[in-house]
Order: structure tokens, then sequence, then C-alpha cells
């Protein structure tokens, strides 16, 4: 038995720690608290304002729990049934016409439809121009394709791309191209290339090369070789990113509208200006509901081929 | 094999004609769909405006150059600000999103039937909403100023940490808690000693990898009045001081690749 291990004998097992150096483990842990009391000594809260504004949370609050006793007292309105056949749950029908609610008048405003209409509009044209561009910038992204030039030109686009914020591009953009859907289309656009174009440049290297190899053997051009080699091997993944970045690009055009780059954002931009927090609730829920149907399906689209 | 028969040879086909026409028709929907988006922004764009946007882009680059290089130091508190909402934000999230990833798990939750919906309820929720709209709440609610931002970011961020850290535990080896418990330890002793140990990479990758992410979106939580380095370009903006505006671009661009460059080198230390 080594003379290191009689020495631990009889005494405690303790655990190991992450960090392994003691040194660096204490200056980390020190400069971190260090940090944290300075940075958050340095945050101003305003209790005055904070008082004042819990009476607007308590209203945001309010509103979004009574779209759901609203939608509950629609459906037992719209079904009669629903309440005689349930009615501990129901409870007796409130008598009121299901047409005249409040809701339905703030949902169908025009302002809401609009700006969700072009928002869902934006996410579709911006992701078919982002999946189109990306295909091409993939290519050439992918190192084990490309030569060195192309490859490098690509790989500048991606990280371009990548480390500009949307809403950035979008303000640039409005400054050049006015306001408008125009602008917002643009941002997204080119938001898509980075995210689609690297992780299939990824996928596209990490690709079976005898599959690749087997049908330049054939005798293929160049297009052959990617339409029959590489195409039938990157598309399951292909078709799942562009399912996801549709789910992203519909939650980024949402707040486009903020810096005037069309869509949903300003009609909820101007709502929370005036406090019109019912109005704030029914665009807010409309988008989470959007969302969760586009992650659910592109679930299933993406469960089904791959 | 699908095949075709033409003039009593069988051709080779790469999908049967059924199979076929889906494909035909999803395409011309894919297509339509594009076609009729397009059109309408098309005709909510003032395409006249288009005729001279090469002298716009060069009017704005012209004033954009050179940068306001002495604004460089009127930017250190509003980038120590956005900085500390990234961070502050990241570790309340944090705070937050563990004891929900570990309800969320199907190996750790108390309950599948009723807790763990109501955690991935959380998720979902605090995930679906940009945070730009987080901060637009908080602002009318706590005031415009670094605290809505934070708050903010920690909102924001519990679903995406949530999310991969209950996968993380999901995916924990079982032999090694088994182990644990097999000496007689504790629920807590079990947490502490068998499970802990094996995702704490995830965890500290998971939160490097938000704090990266923070950092970009604390850059531009100012437009909405929620503090940080954003209130800067935004009063800039306002009143159109492009030299002003290209140095805070240029700066927001730095902190971003730093904060990229960070949180790469301490992946790849972990991992």
């Amino acid at each position: 038995m080594s003379a290191a291990l009689e020495a631990k004998l009889g005494q405690a097992w303790k655990k190991p720690p992450f960090i392994t150096n003691p040194v660096f483990r204490w200056v980390l842990i020190g400069g971190s608290i260090l940090y944290f009391v300075v940075a958050l000594g340095g945050i101003e809260v305003s209790w005055d304002r904070i008082v004042k504004g819990m009476d607007y949370g308590k209203r945001f609050i309010t509103a979004f729990g009574g779209i759901f006793v609203a939608l509950f007292d629609y459906i037992r309105d719209v079904f009669p049934w629903l309440s005689e056949t349930f009615p501990r749950f129901f409870g007796p029908p409130t008598g009121n016409d299901p047409s005249d609610s409040r809701w339905i008048e703030i949902w169908t405003e025009k302002e809401i439809i609009k700006g969700l209409y072009e928002s869902i509009v934006m996410t579709v044209a911006s992701t078919v121009v982002g999946i189109a561009i990306s295909i091409p910038i993939a290519l050439g992204a992918a190192g084990n394709i490309a030569p060195m030039p192309i490859y490098l030109f690509c790989r500048a686009v991606i990280a371009l791309s990548r480390a500009l914020n949307e809403i950035i591009v979008a303000i640039i953009l409005v400054a050049i191209l006015g306001f408008g859907p125009l602008a917002g289309f643009i941002t997204l656009s080119f938001a898509t290339i980075g995210f689609l174009a690297k992780l299939l440049a990824e996928d596209i290297e990490n690709m079976n090369k005898q599959q690749a190899e087997a049908v330049k053997s054939t005798g293929s051009s160049w297009g052959q070789w990617i339409n029959f080699g590489v195409q039938p091997q990157v598309m399951p993944r292909l078709i799942g990113l562009s399912m996801y970045r549709l789910d992203i690009n519909f939650r980024e055009s949402a707040v486009l509208g903020l810096v005037g780059a069309g869509g949903i954002g300003a009609t909820l931009n101007t709502a929370f200006d005036r406090y019109e927090f019912d109005t704030v609730a029914a665009i807010l829920l409309t988008i989470i509901i959007i969302v969760m149907i586009l992650e659910y399906l592109s679930g299933v689209i993406r469960g089904r081929v791959q | 094999m699908p095949t075709l028969e033409k003039d009593g040879r069988k051709i080779w086909q790469v999908r049967t004609t059924k199979s076929q026409l889906i494909r035909w028709g999803a395409w011309l929907v894919g297509l339509a769909a594009f076609i009729f988006s397009w059109k309408e922004i098309s005709d909510n764009t003032l395409w006249f405006m288009m005729d001279n946007v090469g002298e716009v882009v060069a009017d704005i680059a012209g004033r954009a150059t050179p940068p306001a290089w002495s604004f460089v130091f009127e930017l250190g508190r509003p980038i120590w600000d956005t900085l500390a909402i990234a961070t502050l934000g990241t570790f309340f999230s944090l705070v937050m999103a563990v004891p929900v990833a570990f309800l969320a798990a199907r190996n750790t939750t108390p309950s599948k039937v009723l807790v763990r919906p109501i955690a991935l309820l959380i998720i979902v929720s605090t995930r679906s909403v940009n945070s730009l709209i987080w901060a637009l709440l908080l602002v009318s609610i706590v005031g415009p100023g670094v605290l809505a931002g934070l708050i903010a970011i920690s909102i924001r961020s519990i679903g995406f940490c949530a999310k991969l850290l209950y996968e993380a535990i999901e995916e924990i080896n079982v032999v090694q808690v088994e182990a644990i418990k097999a000496t007689g330890a504790s629920p807590m002793q079990v947490m502490a000693y068998g499970i802990v140990p094996q995702i704490m990479p995830a965890f500290a990758g998971i939160a490097v990898f938000r704090w990266d992410i923070n950092i970009r979106e604390s850059t531009v939580l100012g437009l909405v009045g929620a503090g940080g380095i954003g209130l800067a370009l935004q009063s800039s903006l306002n009143v159109l001081a492009w030299p002003k505006v290209s140095l805070i671009l240029l700066v927001i661009l730095v902190a971003v690749v730093i904060g990229e460059w960070v949180s790469a080198k301490v992946r790849g230390a972990i991992i």
C-alpha cells in the first residue's frame, strides 16, 4: 500500500470539490460574491414607483385571469347543454348574449387582427427566403464540400448574422427602408441564415462519406452529387430545423414592431403605453397559443421525418 | 421498388405516384403561402421610397463615420448595467430554474399527474414570451430602470434553463443513484451525492450558455426603458446622433463577441 493511501486511512471521506485548484476556487468564489454585492448594490430601486406599479401588476393579472373566466362563461353560454349535463361544474347559465362579450370586442379590434396577420405573413415569407438563402451558404460553409475561400466567406456571413441582434438589425433597416413589414421581413430572413446555415453546415460536415462517394463514383456531375449524395442525408434535419426556425421567427416577429418593423409588436407597445392591460393580455395569450401550436406542429413533423 | 409501366417496360422511379403527388401538393401549398405573404408585404411597402435606398445608406454611413470615440467614456456605466442585468439575471433565473427542473424531470418529480404539468407550464409560458415583452410589462410595474431589465431577464431565462436542466436530470445514470441509496442515505443525501454530481457539468454549461444569450438580450432591453446600454442607444437614435449610434453598436458587438468567447472557453473547460 502506498504511503499516500496509508496517510488517508482512518480519515473521514470528503466530497471532492468541483474545481480542484484551491487558489482558483477561492478567488472565483470570493470574486463572485464581491461582484454580486457591488452589482446588486448599484441597482437603483424606487419603492414609491413599485408601490404605485403594483396596481398595474394587479390589473394585468386580473385582465389575464379575466380572459379565462370570460372564456369559461362563453363556452357555457354557447353550449347550454353543458350546464344541464354537468350542473356542478358549469353552474347555471349567465343568460347573457354570448356575442356581446367585451373580450370579443377586444379580440376583433382592427389593430390586433391586422398586427397578428402582419406578423404571420412576415414569419412565413422570411422563413421561406431565409431557408432558400441558407442552403447555398450552408453548402459553402461545410468544410468537406467547399474550397477554402468560399468556406471562409460563408463562415463570415454566418458569424455576422449571429453576432447582430435581431432588434439592432431591425433598427438599422427601419432607418434605411422606413417603417413597415419589409424591414422586419429582411431582418428575420437575415437572422434565419445565421441559425439555419450554421446547423445545416455542421450536419453536412457530419454526413456519411461513403454514400456521397458512391454517388460520385457513378460519374455524376457536381449537381447530381449534391442532389443524390448529400441532400437525402441532411433532408430530415433541414426540415426539422426549418420548422423550429418558423417557430422562432414568429416569436421574434412579435417584438420587431417595437422598433417599427411591422407586426403585432407595435400594437402591443401602444397598449402598454396606454396601460390597456385587457388588450395586452389578449395579445400575449394569442402569441402564447400560436407559439404552442407551432411548437406542437414542429414536434409532430420532426418526429415523422427523423 | 416503385416502378412505372411505359410501353410494356418497367422504369425505376424514386417514389410511388401517390407519394410524389403528396410532395407536389406540399410544394404547391408552401409556394402559394409564400407568394401570398410576399404580396402582402409588398402591398404594405412604399416602393417609391426604395428608389434612393443607395443614397440613404451612403448618407447614414457618412454621418455615422467616424464613430464618436470620446463618447466611449460615458458608456462605462451603461455597459456595467448591461453586464449586471445579464449576470445577476442568469443567477436569479438559475435559483428559480433548479427547483422547477427537479419538479419537471420524470425521475425526480414528486407527482407526475399534478406537479409535473405545472412545472412544464411554467417552462413553456416563460419561454414563449420574448424578454423585450417581459421588460415592457415590468417597466410598467416597477418603473423604468435596471431592476425591470433584471427581473425580465430572470423570468425569461427560467424556461430555457429549466428545460435543458430537466433533460439532463432525466438522462442521469440510475446505477449511481441506486448505489448511494443502498448505503442507507436519506432522500436529501441521495440528491446531494447521487444526482447533483452527475448534473453539475451540464448545469455549469447551461449557466454559461444562458449568460452568453442574456448579454445579447440585455443590450437591447434599454430600448423599452429597462436600463443598460440600450438606453444610451435609444437616446442617441432619438436625436439622430449617428456617430454615437455607430460607437454604441460597436461596443455592443465587442461585448457580444467577448461574451461568446468566454462562454465557449468555459464550456470547453467543463465538458
